[in-house]
């Protein structure tokens, strides 16, 4: 298999003293869709910003595609798209006008630029927007707009930092749909995002990167396996007395359903048991699968604790 | 250069061109109604009293200085704005992530530059028109100078913009250098008139020199010689050309 990124030694100060990237290693294969996580200030913008040349990295390399960024930065360039955290286009311009010309800039010809245009904008449900002034968009038509931008060089790398911050679940899912898509067309993605759903729904493989370090690489089955508790979720066929949640170290999520943790050791068997003997049902039940979140807070607390002592 | 880098300026320079008529109320319009207005003042109220300038009536005399005043401003003005504004609204991250070579960005707004400094020159001519005759001693040292001038400017603005940081940083440089230097610079008067020790401070002006070898190609007069004149404005077309380059490749007041 390919590497699409390969990020080796990469150290980043800023002006200001500010020490954002403290000798990051990272490697992405093609053709998958990578999860960068981390909380807020940990260097992924960083990251992002030095991989599509906006930023400069005080030391170490990126390769994309084998191309490496300090030899051949043009050709680097050229393999990648980019979505922003920040709104980057000009407000007073046309949807239309900002991606043709994106589209120029890579070189890509009017005639052919224009037609790609009208497919993201349609794919991106922006067709209609495609001649008011941009700055009319809404937050979440903004963010796709960026999107169908960091196609029009049909990039082999889409990163996308925090492609998701604002918009609705529905519009959410037909942005995810659109990631898989086009990853199955055969485009590498990398995306950063604070909801942890959004990684384990798109991608296999994360990093979670933490004060400027990756403090964990690995699939976020592999993750979720380190963890010794599980959630389920049960719906019964009345509604649970406080008694009965007490005694089983429940918590109630709505009228018939209880959530409760079952360490992995524990067999199942035995919490059915008592809840028989109090004379309730279960209807159904199901994994609470987003435990993520919990195991990612544990993580960066781990980290932060130990750069503490340090 | 090869198709691609062909299409990228081409895109650059019909985006400035279609910026600069988009709002060509700010950037057509004002240029045009300031040079009425010097000319109905200078040359026709006041330059009735002045009588000859440079072997010349007032009036012939200081509209190819007016015109070349108006090219310097604009030109300036609109790569300034146009490439701060892209800092400013962070849209110039679209060129700084596409492969286009440096230099493509710099001309390309160059172009922007030039196209805006030739509307408005040729405005500010046909406007003259209407106040008196215009000769034409060599219309290819009209053209070059003019077309050097903007773009000594252009690159100029262009240095300026990858500088600044805020609003107040582009109207700095206009306000204390541009308009003193053009204002000193013989747009008004014919440097003869000053006494010996301002007329060698002048020549440190590289203004002098283009309003002087633009003013040489319609009346055939200049307070300078022609070929200095042209060594300097092209002297500073590369030097700038040279720093413009050096700063996009270090990304200096555009990548972080
Ligand atoms: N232009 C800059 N100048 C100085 N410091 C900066 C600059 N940009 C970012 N930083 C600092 O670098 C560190 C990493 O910031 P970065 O934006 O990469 O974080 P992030 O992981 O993207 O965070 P978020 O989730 O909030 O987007 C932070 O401490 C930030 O304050
Ligand atoms: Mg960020």
């Amino acid at each position: 298999m390919t590497i699409a990124l390969k990020v080796s030694n990469l150290k980043k100060t800023y002006k200001n003293g500010t020490v954002a990237l403290k000798g990051l290693d990272l490697e992405v294969q093609s053709g998958e869709i990578f999860a960068l996580l981390g909380p807020n200030g940990a260097g992924k913008s960083t990251l992002i910003g030095i991989i599509s040349s906006l930023v400069n990295a005080t030391s170490g390399e990126v390769e994309v595609f084998g191309d490496s960024l300090n030899k051949d930065r043009n050709k680097v360039k050229s393999h990648i798209g980019l979505v922003p955290q920040e709104f980057n286009f000009n407000m007073f311009e046309k949807p239309m006008d900002v991606l043709v010309n994106q589209a120029g800039y890579y070189g890509v010809p009017r005639k052919i630029a224009l037609k790609r245009a009208e497919k993201y904008l349609k794919q991106l449900q922006l067709w209609d927007k495609r001649n008011g002034m941009s700055r009319m968009l809404s937050g979440g038509m903004k963010r796709r707009l960026m999107i169908a931008r960091a196609m029009m060089n049909e990039p082999k790398l889409l990163i996308l930092d925090e492609p998701t911050a604002g918009v609705d679940i529905e519009i959410r899912r037909s942005m995810w749909e659109f990631v898989e898509q086009i990853a199955k067309d055969g485009t590498t993605i990398i995306l950063t995002t604070h909801y942890l759903e959004e990684a384990e729904q798109l991608c296999k493989n994360i990093a979670i990167i933490n004060h400027g370090e990756i403090i964990q690489n690995t699939t976020i089955k592999q993750l979720l396996t380190t963890l010794d508790i599980e959630t389920f979720i049960l719906d019964l066929d009345k509604k649970p007395t406080d008694e009965f949640l007490s005694q089983l170290n429940a918590k109630i999520t709505d009228d018939y359903s209880i959530q409760l943790d079952v360490k992995k050791s524990e067999a199942l068997n035995d919490v059915f048991k008592k809840i028989d003997a109090q004379g309730y049902k279960v209807l159904s039940m199901r994994n609470k699968v987003n435990r993520l979140e919990e195991l990612f807070f544990k993580m960066t607390q781990k980290d932060n604790n130990k750069e503490k002592s340090a | 250069m090869n198709s691609k880098t062909l299409t990228a300026l081409f895109t650059l320079g019909r985006k400035e061109i279609v910026r600069i008529l988009r709002i060509w109320s700010q950037t057509i319009l004002p240029p045009a109604i300031t040079m009425t207005l010097y000319f109905v003042i200078f040359g026709n109220l006041i330059g009735k009293r002045i009588g000859q300038m440079g072997g010349f009536d007032y009036m012939s005399f200081i509209v190819p200085g007016l015109v070349m005043m108006s090219v310097i401003t604009n030109s300036y003005g609109n790569i300034v704005s146009s490439f701060f504004g892209a800092k400013f609204s962070k849209h110039i991250e679209e060129m700084l992530v596409s492969p286009m070579p440096n230099w493509v960005i710099l001309f390309g707004h160059v172009l922007g530059a030039l196209a805006r400094g030739l509307m408005v020159g040729s405005i500010v001519t046909v406007i003259a028109l209407f106040f008196t005759e215009i000769h034409v001693y060599n219309i290819w040292i009209v053209i070059s100078t003019v077309v050097l001038t903007s773009v000594v400017f252009a690159l100029g603005g262009f240095i300026n913009a990858c500088y600044a940081t805020k609003f107040d940083d582009i109207a700095i440089i206009p306000a204390f250098i541009l308009t003193p230097l053009t204002y000193l610079g013989g747009v008004f008067y014919s440097i003869s008139l000053l006494p010996p020790f301002w007329q060698s401070v002048s020549k440190f002006n590289p203004v002098l020199y283009m309003v002087n070898a633009f003013r040489y190609g319609f009346l055939g007069v200049s307070d300078v010689n022609i070929y200095t004149a042209y060594t300097v404005i092209i002297s500073f077309v590369v030097i700038l050309t040279i720093i413009c380059l050096y700063m996009l490749k270090k990304g200096i007041g555009l990548r972080t």
